[in-house]
């Protein structure tokens, strides 16, 4: 897992300087300023509308800033087919083919530019599917599986690119709990492994469980950045200290 | 005995017995519609594919252009087709003038956009929902287009058959293109036309009862299409 790409290639360090983010000339994101290192849990936080997913989009490459820039380790902007290939996202609401569950994750599998020492394709959509415990619905078809399924399905087709960084968007919040603590568990174990994991939710105790650094956002700007052992207890900023409040 | 009735008599006394002629038009006009359904196909799912996955100036345009050339009139395109295709026009050279290939190419204008307009529609149905996961992917547009035809095919599939059920059933561009000559470029519709002129309508009558069977079963197989489709996919 995470085996280590070329240094030119390499993401980590991804620093946003200075990035903004505007639609139809309504400001969304402005003076993003922050660093993801490399074996780093980052929750993003904040209010409805605060800005999380986009900054997660735009960390992801899926965005281009309007202002400022957000880039490698070597100052390239994230935004390319190249670097795309070492980071994965997860989305709130899985997308799948109309496929087996095998096949939703040998498609990802297929788009990945495989290094030699990697197994071929089709052992590594298995091998991934093994690793979120669906090895035995393979050939079921990935859309009429539960949610928390499919949601696992994703993580597997995200886990088979190899990826330096995991974007997770509100991962479990359209899941039960149950489900909801089978993805906490892989994306522990992926961090684990070396995985550099960025996520965003709305959900204090999760991000309580799986943080090693919390960025709050307030407003489409950054209110602080905190190590989550000090966050929960004692936040750097007013906005932080309402948002704990309001949500403990 | 009235003369309906003693057309339908005379209608079911031809498909039962398979009388040749009968056999000889619904044949050709089964190969000239779904010759112009596989190239319309090919040509409109491309086209609708292009049009959902990438975004251009003029796209709007090009959008409302589409669905307005669904319901270009037969008549105009038999027309336009005859202008073209005849001595004096800019393709008469090639001789294709009262030829069953004058018909599919008559047809093709006709449906292809039917089937332009309305894969586009599906496909960026889809391509609203993959989208950001094929941009994640890394996956280019070209690729992600052609996983979306694979992923919609069904749907795709029966929009092809929508329109081999406009092709089979239209008339007027192919009694322009087609000269509704016997044996050689007598379809169906063109010759329910003619008979009914004639007073043949036995002929007429089972061609008719032949042509909404056809149309029937393309809606039935379209239907159970889907359904298959969302009982083993979802």
């Amino acid at each position: 897992m995470a085996s280590q790409p070329p240094a030119a290639l390499r993401l980590l360090p991804v620093r946003a300087e200075n990035a903004a983010v505007a639609f139809a000339g309504k400001s969304i994101l402005r003076g993003i300023d922050l660093e993801i290192t490399k074996n780093t849990r980052t929750v993003i936080m904040g209010s409805n509308g605060a800005g999380k997913s986009t900054l997660l989009r735009l960390l992801h490459g899926l965005l281009l800033p309007t202002a400022g820039r957000v880039v490698n380790a070597v100052g390239e902007p994230v935004a390319t087919q190249v670097l795309r290939q070492h980071d994965a996202m997860l989305f709130q609401r899985p997308v799948m083919l109309r496929a087996s569950a095998l096949d939703n994750v040998l498609y990802a599998a297929k788009h990945q530019v495989r290094g030699i020492t990697m197994p071929p394709p089709h052992v590594s959509a298995l091998n991934a599917l093994q690793s979120v415990g669906l090895a035995e619905l393979a050939n079921r078809p990935a859309r009429v599986l539960s949610g928390g399924e499919q949601q696992r399905v994703a993580f597997a087709r995200a886990l088979v690119r190899d990826p330096e960084i995991l974007y997770l968007d509100e991962p479990t919040a359209s899941l039960d709990p149950q489900s909801a603590r089978q993805i906490e568990t892989l994306i522990s174990t992926a961090a684990g492994r070396g995985v550099t994991i960025v996520m965003t939710t709305h959900n204090l105790a999760q991000a309580k469980r799986l943080a090693s650094q919390i960025i709050l956002l307030n407003d489409g700007a950054i209110a602080e950045i905190t190590p989550a052992t000090q966050f929960f207890i004692q936040p750097r900023s007013a906005a932080g200290r309402a948002f704990v409040e309001g949500e403990s | 005995m009235n003369p309906f009735f003693a057309a339908l008599a005379g209608a079911v006394d031809l498909i039962t017995h398979a009388d040749q002629k009968l056999v000889d038009i619904i044949s050709l006009s089964l190969k000239v519609s779904a010759t112009a359904v596989v190239i319309a196909s090919v040509l409109g799912l491309a086209i609708g594919a292009i049009v959902s996955v990438t975004r251009f100036t003029g796209r709007g345009m090009v959008i409302a252009a589409l669905n307005a050339t669904m319901g270009l009139p037969p008549v105009v395109i038999g027309l336009v087709v005859y202008l073209l295709l005849s001595r004096a026009g800019p393709l008469g050279h090639y001789g294709l003038l009262f030829t069953p290939p004058a018909m599919v190419i008559a047809q093709v204008i006709l449906i292809t956009p039917i089937i332009a307009a309305l894969s586009r529609q599906i496909l960026e149905d889809a391509w609203r929902e993959y989208q950001d996961q094929f941009a994640s992917l890394g996956i280019k547009n070209a690729s992600a287009a052609a996983t979306l035809i694979w992923d919609c095919r069904f749907s795709l599939v029966t929009i092809a058959l929508a329109g081999l059920g406009r092709a089979c059933a239209e008339v007027g561009a192919v009694m322009i293109v087609g000269g509704n000559i016997d044996g050689v470029t007598r379809t169906m519709t063109t010759a329910i036309a003619l008979e009914t002129t004639k007073g043949d309508l036995p002929l007429a009558l089972s061609l008719g009862i032949v042509l909404v069977a056809i149309v029937l079963a393309i809606n039935i197989v379209a239907q159970w299409l889907k359904s298959f489709a969302e009982r083993r996919y979802g």
